[in-house]
């Protein structure tokens, strides 16, 4: 039952940990339950057809399709992430500038909650269809099936539970600066998702690592630990690094930074000019 | 010459150094049995500074998911199944894996001379 808890933990922790930043990051989203429980049971749903057809696409691609599928979900997410900064640190300049009224009307954009509900959806359907692989290989052997339904559940809570801290962590010390804290959790986020993304190409042998092992942390701070684990879904720590993995993770914060800076110049800019035109 | 001409050989060349390793050289496939929830061999020999290609077969009906943290890899292997894993160029020494699903006695090693 313990070893049970563990791994499905240790699957869920990831998933729990991304949900809550970007929960944190959309506090004001309207109608977010509703999207927010849309994106809860659609991963739930894509979990389970994704184990279903673990098959079918690992031999998709010439056998790298589970690879390829990875880096997918990866790359999308990491898109999502960074349109969300973007969109996120334009809106913010407008309302600094604008009047407050206008707050509504912005944040009640259709496509900012549905992109969070797929976000969502993405997160869990990843490391969800792991756990439903994991739980039927047991419960196909060892048949104790309060036994894995209680290690399961236990897991489940556990991961959930990490996650609701962060959430709830970021909301609380964070109140006067939600904004720049969210938003930089948010792009080292998308960074280290881009990374693992571009690992899985390198696993699936379409892309070249360029040096492996740029430097090796493992005796420090091993990336199976707990902390290191953390750390890898949080900010896309690596105890071993290849090149390429540096390099799309400094390439992947670079670009949205300089695309936020540029949104918020351009708005500055406009929103002067207009403020101008009034006078 | 437009400078976008000029800039043609450097787009050629950097291209060239992305593109997968195994269309430079193929070293020898090697394979790595699961049974009942173990690895066969359990130590694995790979050869150094080399690129191959494992091949992991798992002969149990659950899926496993092989992993390492050593390797920076991590896929799955349904029950009856196999897959495919390019490891390498690796440099002399200990790389540890394991199966995810089945942390208890699914552990092996790699030794790379």
């Amino acid at each position: 039952m313990l070893s049970t808890a563990i791994v499905v933990f240790r699957e869920v922790l990831e998933a729990a940990l991304v949900i809550g930043i970007v929960l944190a990051a959309t506090q004001e989203m309207p109608y977010r339950r509703f999207w927010v429980s849309l994106g809860f049971m659609g991963g739930l749903a894509g979990a389970g057809l994704v184990a279903l057809f673990a098959g079918t696409i690992a031999q998709a691609a010439f056998g790298m399709g589970q690879e390829l599928f990875n880096a997918l979900v990866l790359s999308l997410a990491v898109c999502m992430l960074g349109w969300h900064t973007v969109w996120m640190s334009h809106h913010v300049q407008q309302l600094s500038v604008q009047v407050r009224a206008l707050r509504q009307a912005i944040v009640e954009e259709a496509g900012a909650a549905k992109m969070l509900a797929l976000f969502i959806a993405l997160a869990i359907l990843r490391e969800g269809s792991e756990v439903v692989l994991f739980l039927y290989g047991l419960s196909v052997e060892s048949g104790g099936a309060l036994n894995l339904l209680l290690g399961g559940l236990i897991g489940l809570a556990l991961g959930v539970l990490v996650g609701l801290f962060l959430y709830l962590g970021i909301l609380r010390f964070s109140t006067k600066h939600l904004f720049t804290v969210t938003s930089w959790m948010i792009l080292l986020l998308a960074a280290g998702m881009a990374s693992q993304a571009a690992n899985y190409l390198v696993q699936a042998d379409w892309l070249n690592p360029l040096y492996t092992n740029v430097w090796d942390s493992s005796a420090i701070l091993p990336e199976g630990s707990l902390l290191g684990g953390v750390l890898h879904t949080l900010i896309g720590y690596e105890d071993r690094p290849s090149a390429l993995q540096i390099l799309v993770y400094f390439t992947t914060l670079g670009t949205l930074i300089l695309l936020m800076k540029g949104v918020q110049k351009k708005d500055a800019k406009k929103s002067k000019a207009a403020l101008g035109a009034s006078l | 010459m437009t400078p976008v001409f000029r800039l043609l050989p450097f787009l050629l060349a950097s291209f060239l150094l992305f593109l997968p390793p195994s269309l430079w050289a193929q070293d020898g496939e090697f394979r790595l049995l699961i049974r009942n929830h173990r690895f066969e061999p359990v130590k694995l020999k790979l050869p150094a500074h080399k690129k191959v290609k494992l091949l992991v077969i798992n002969e149990d009906e659950t899926p496993e998911e092989f992993e390492s943290h050593d390797l920076n890899r991590e896929k799955v292997v349904m029950g009856k199944s196999q897959i495919v894993v390019y490891i390498g160029p690796l440099k002399p020494g200990n790389y540890k894996f394991f199966g995810d699903f089945n942390l208890k006695t699914a552990q092996g090693e790699i030794i790379v001379q």
